[in-house]
């Protein structure tokens, strides 16, 4: 880092912005720091986009050729599976039972038309968080890293928060509240974007009692799984949103109605 | 400076995006998109059927979801081109958003239809304000780094502010 590099951080970082489609998503990534147009930073970015690819090519349930599409919606064999594949699917039990059975991966409606095994819930915040490993040892750098809408924070020791808009799911041009973070992550789940395309586990059906849930917490895996979760649940997802330790949550329901738990981070949000 | 140029990017982006709501049935135009060559490339549709809300056939998943992500494995995968938003009519004139994508990334965001007339930055500027305030957010806070919101989709993209917030760093 040279001396000039570092009287610049000291007014302000340089911030450089990559954004490419994976997964089916925009993907985003922000860096703030004296080295980010750097060669050496703009390879790591790519490692990042690169491992999300390479997650998309094993998990992907929309693509035939992936492994979750060869088996057409079929629970993996942890005996023959391999190790990522054996690592999600442990991960996925681990939601359904931290989620009382409300993130369920096993009897999902597929793209490609069935129900069956779709992890696609979980694997998202899963590779963004492997993937976002790749940017781990960039000293001195802070990192913004938007997955379709579920963020994952990373602010060097000194360096502000990074300030997260949560969407107004019915007008999405408007902001609910803005949480400000240094690290951990902000996911929203709902019904806006793509209509009503979490399903009750019970029954299979598409729920619509809430239009969306936004989760803050430490993990990007288990804000996501938490988030869908509560959509899944319903009316009385709140008041379970608020016994998860860690986290915290806004809710938005059908009515527009807007609630958060005790232990939401800021208080422009009063119903 | 970066910051108050940020913040009207996302002001114009936010009523972009605002205005762009209101029509619900302009054709995919113009889209030679890499950006929606990940979906089935029913561009406005796709949109407009889940963002009009608790909207009517939102019910049957399978339409809105099928399309949002189904990859980059069909069609020019990382290819290059331009994708444009659908024309929003305002009460100022015509608005439309379009992004260019060189080698799968987006390069830029840029508005290539603003409404005409000498007023309009002054309205513009007059009409943003509110919209924010109305949130109870405080003027600073519309300073924000991203976006929290369901799942965007790629076709969603390019009318969001989060990519009006990435443009404004792509450099």
């Amino acid at each position: 880092m040279s001396g000039v590099a570092t009287m610049n951080l000291a007014v302000e970082p340089d911030r450089r912005a990559w954004v490419m489609q994976v997964m089916g998503l925009p993907v985003s990534v922000h860096l703030r720091g004296p080295e980010v147009h750097t060669d050496a930073v703009a390879q790591r970015v790519e490692r990042v986009f690169a491992e999300l690819r390479e997650a998309d090519a094993v998990f992907s349930t929309y693509r035939p050729d992936s492994v979750l599409g060869r088996l057409g919606g079929a629970l993996p064999d942890p005996a023959t599976a391999g190790p990522v594949v054996r690592e999600v699917l442990a991960l996925c039990e681990l939601a359904r039972t931290r989620t009382g059975g409300w993130f369920d991966a096993r009897r999902l409606p597929l793209p490609r038309g069935g129900v069956g095994f779709d992890p696609s819930g979980l694997v998202k915040g899963w590779a963004v968080e492997r993937a976002a490993r790749h940017l781990a040892d960039v000293p001195g750098h802070d990192l913004c890293l938007n997955a379709g809408g579920d963020v994952l924070l990373r602010a060097a020791p000194g360096r502000p928060a990074w300030r997260v808009g949560v969407e107004d799911p019915d007008h999405p041009e408007r902001m609910l509240d803005v949480v400000e973070r240094a690290h951990g992550a902000v996911a929203t789940s709902g019904t806006a974007r793509r209509g009503a395309h979490i399903v009750d586990p019970r029954d299979g059906r598409p729920t619509e009692a809430v239009r969306s849930v936004t989760v803050v917490g430490p993990e990007l895996l288990w804000a996501d799984v938490y988030a869908t979760a509560a959509v899944a649940r319903g009316a009385d997802a709140l008041d379970w949103l608020a016994t998860l330790d860690g986290y915290a949550a806004l809710l938005v329901d059908a009515t527009g109605r807007v609630r958060a738990t005790p232990n939401w981070p800021t208080h422009t949000c009063t119903g | 400076m970066r910051r108050i140029t940020l913040w009207l990017l996302s002001t114009v982006a936010a009523l972009v995006l605002l205005f762009s709501y209101k029509t619900s049935t302009m054709g995919p135009g113009g889209d030679t998109s890499a950006i929606t060559s990940g979906s089935d490339g029913s561009a406005g549709s796709s949109w407009t059927a889940t963002d009009d809300g608790s909207g009517t056939g939102s019910g049957s998943s399978g339409g809105s979801s099928g399309g949002s992500s189904s990859g980059s494995s069909g069609g020019s995968a990382s290819g290059s081109g331009t994708a444009t938003g659908s024309v929003a009519q305002t009460r100022w004139g015509p608005v439309q958003v379009k992004i260019t994508v060189s080698g799968g990334k987006i390069t830029d965001v840029i508005a290539v239809r603003v409404p005409d007339g000498n007023r309009r930055d002054q309205e513009i500027n007059d009409y943003a304000v509110p919209i924010l305030r109305q949130e109870a957010l405080a003027a600073q806070s519309a300073r924000i780094d991203t976006v929290s919101g369901a799942t965007v989709t790629s076709d969603g993209y390019r009318e969001s502010l989060q990519a009006a917030i990435d443009a404004a760093h792509l450099k």
